[in-house]
C-alpha cells in the first residue's frame, strides 16, 4: 500500500504546530496528498476548485453580520448585560448552566439553529456570562474575562454536539444509518438516536461541573 | 423555485458590497479578497473546475501574504451604545430572534405541512434557504425601526467579517481539503492501519481504539462526518459487530459521538473552536478548544464505558 498521501496528515499537524497561516497549511496538505496519490498537479487544483464550490453553502450563513453588526452599534451587548445585572441572584455559573441545557434540549428537539456563535454567543451569551462574573466577582483581569468569553462558546459546542443527536432526523443519524444500512444493518434513526441519551446526561453534568469550577476559580482569584 | 443558487447570487452581492467598502477605506487586500470571494458566489457555477481551482490559489495566496486587515470603519461610542441601550430596552432582542425563529418555525412549518408540497424550496435546502429569509427580514426591520445612515448596517458587517478574517472561508476550505483527501484514498489507508493494530481477543480493547481512532481522525479531518465511515469500516463493523457480536445501534451512535468529542479539541473544526475566537475577540486563538479540553476528556472515557456496557455487557 503506498502510504505517501498520509503526508498530507502530516503537514496539517505540523502547520497548524508550527502556526503558519491556517489556509495555506490546508491548501499546501491538500495539493501535496494529491500529488503523492500520484494525480497530477492541474488534477488536484480542479479537485481543490470543485469541492471549494461545491461548498459555498458554508460560508452563506456569514450574511447575518450586518444585522448583529447594527444591533450592536444600538448597544445590543450593553442591552444583554444590563438584562443580568437586573437579576438577583444572576451568576456565571447558573447562567451558563441554564444555557447548556437550554440549547441541549432545544438541538435536541432538531432546533438547533436556535444558537450559534455569531447569532447568540457573541451578541448575547458571552456579554451576558461576563456580566455575571463581574457581578459576583467584580472587575475581571483581562485573562479571567477571556476565560469566560471561551467557556460560554464551548458551552454553546458542547449544548449542540451532545443534543443534536437525540433528534432522530440530523444528519449524523442519518450518516450513521447509511453507513451500517450498506454493510447489511439496517436500524432505525430512533434506535441510534436513544442511544445519544446516556452521553447528553454525561455531558451535561460533566460540563456543568466544568463552569461551576471556573465560576469558583473566578471567586477565589477575586478575594 | 428557490434553489442554493439564489443564495450564492445574494451573498455574492453581500460580499461584493464588503470589497467596495474595503477598497474605498484603501484595504487593497481585504478588497481583493472579498472581491475574490464574491466572484466565486456570483461567477463559481458558471466557471471551470480549474478556474475555481486558481480562485481558491489566490485566495489563500492573499491571507498567507499576510494582507488581510482589520477595518475600523466608523461607529457608535461605548456611551452612545449605553444610551441607545437604555431607550431602546428589550425590544433591542427582537430582531435578533427573527432569523433563528424564521428558520426553526419556518422549517417546521414547510415539512409538516402541505407547503412542502408546494415545491416552492428546493427539497433539503430549507433550513438554509429561510435562515437567508429570516436575514433579510431582520436587516430590513432594524433598518426601517433603527432609522441608521444608509450604509451604516454594510459597514457594521464589514467590521465583524475583518475581525473574522481569513478564519471565515476556513470551514470551506476544509471541506475541500476532505474531498481531496477522499479522492487520494487517505481515509482506506488509515482504515487498513488501524485494522493491523488491534490487539486480538480483547473486545474492551477494540472498543477503545475505534473511540480512538474516531476521535484521532476527527481531529486531523475537523470532521466526526468524515472519520465515521472510515473507522466503521476498519473496527466498528468487522470487528465490533461481526467479530463479537456486540449491538450495531449503540456502536454506531456512541462511536460518532466519541468523534464529536474529538471534534472539541481540534483546530481543524474552524467554525466551532476557531470563528467564535475570532468573533469573541480573544487573543489566544485556541481559547475556546483549551476551555473544550477538560470536558472532551472524560466525556470520551464515558462513550468508551458507554459502548462497552451498551453494546456488550446489556446486549449479550
Amino acid at each position: 500500500m503506498n502510504y505517501l498521501p498520509l503526508a498530507g496528515i502530516a503537514i496539517v499537524v505540523a502547520g497548524f504546530a508550527l502556526r503558519f497561516n491556517p489556509l495555506l497549511v490546508v491548501v499546501t496538505a491538500a495539493l501535496a496528498t494529491g500529488v503523492l496519490a500520484g494525480l497530477d498537479l492541474v488534477a488536484v487544483i480542479e479537485a481543490l476548485g470543485k469541492a471549494f464550490n461545491d461548498n459555498r453553502y458554508i460560508s452563506v450563513t456569514w450574511i447575518i453580520l450586518p444585522v448583529i453588526g447594527l444591533l450592536e452599534r444600538y448597544g445590543l451587548q450593553q442591552r444583554a448585560r444590563a438584562v443580568i445585572e437586573g437579576i438577583r441572584g444572576a451568576t456565571m455559573g447558573k447562567l451558563l448552566t441554564i444555557y447548556l441545557l437550554f440549547r441541549q434540549i432545544t438541538a435536541a428537539l432538531g432546533l438547533t439553529s436556535l444558537g450559534g456563535h455569531p447569532q447568540t454567543v457573541r451578541p448575547l451569551v458571552a456579554p451576558m456570562a461576563e456580566a455575571a462574573a463581574e457581578k459576583s466577582h467584580g472587575a475581571l483581569a483581562d485573562e479571567d474575562r477571556e476565560k469566560v468569553k471561551a467557556m460560554s462558546a464551548a458551552t454553546d459546542n458542547v449544548g449542540l454536539f451532545f443534543g443534536e443527536d437525540i433528534f432522530f432526523a440530523i444528519a449524523s443519524i442519518l450518516l450513521i444509518q447509511g453507513v451500517f444500512e450498506s454493510y447489511g444493518y439496517p436500524l432505525t434513526p430512533l434506535q441510534l438516536s436513544v442511544w445519544a441519551i446516556p452521553t447528553a446526561i454525561c455531558a451535561f453534568i460533566i460540563h456543568g461541573w466544568r463552569i461551576r469550577s471556573l465560576d469558583r476559580r473566578l471567586g477565589r482569584a477575586g478575594a | 423555485m428557490i434553489t442554493y443558487e439564489w443564495l450564492y447570487i445574494l451573498t455574492g452581492g453581500f460580499f461584493l458590497v464588503w470589497s467596495l467598502l474595503s477598497a474605498r477605506d484603501a484595504k487593497w487586500g481585504n478588497a481583493a479578497f472579498w472581491g475574490l470571494l464574491s466572484a466565486s458566489f456570483l461567477f463559481g457555477s458558471h466557471l471551470s473546475d480549474f478556474a475555481n481551482g486558481v480562485l481558491v490559489l489566490a485566495l489563500v495566496g492573499i491571507a498567507g501574504l499576510g494582507l488581510l486587515k482589520r477595518s475600523d470603519p466608523a461607529t457608535t461610542t461605548l456611551e452612545e451604545r449605553q444610551a441607545h441601550s437604555g431607550r431602546l430596552g428589550n425590544r433591542l432582542f427582537l430582531p435578533a430572534l427573527i432569523v433563528p425563529l424564521t428558520a426553526v418555525a419556518g422549517t417546521l412549518l414547510y415539512n409538516y405541512t402541505p407547503l412542502s408540497e408546494s415545491g416552492l424550496l428546493a427539497e433539503r435546502r430549507e433550513t438554509l434557504i429561510l435562515f437567508s429569509l429570516g436575514t433579510l427580514i431582520a436587516l430590513t426591520a432594524a433598518m426601517l425601526w433603527l432609522r441608521p445612515p444608509v450604509l451604516a448596517a454594510a459597514e457594521e458587517g464589514r467590521r465583524l467579517l475583518d475581525s473574522i478574517g481569513w478564519a471565515g472561508i476556513l470551514p470551506q476550505m476544509l471541506a475541500a481539503l476532505g474531498a481531496v483527501f477522499a479522492l487520494a484514498g487517505v481515509g482506506d489507508i488509515i482504515g487498513g492501519i488501524a485494522g493491523e493494530i488491534i490487539p486480538d481477543g480483547s473486545i474492551f480493547l477494540t472498543v477503545v481504539v475505534f473511540a480512538l481512532g474516531m476521535a484521532l481522525f476527527t481531529m486531523i479531518m475537523g470532521n466526526a462526518f468524515a472519520a465515521f465511515p472510515v473507522m466503521a469500516a476498519a473496527i466498528g463493523i468487522p470487528l465490533l459487530v461481526e467479530g463479537y457480536g456486540g449491538n450495531p445501534a449503540v456502536i454506531g451512535a456512541v462511536g460518532m459521538l466519541a468523534g464529536f468529542c474529538g471534534t472539541l479539541m481540534t483546530p481543524m473544526a474552524a467554525n466551532f473552536n476557531i470563528v467564535p475566537a475570532a468573533l469573541l475577540e480573544l487573543k489566544d486563538q485556541n481559547a475556546v478548544i483549551r476551555q473544550q479540553v477538560g470536558t472532551a476528556l472524560p466525556l470520551w472515557v464515558c462513550n468508551v464505558v458507554i459502548i462497552y456496557v451498551g453494546a456488550f455487557l446489556l446486549w449479550t
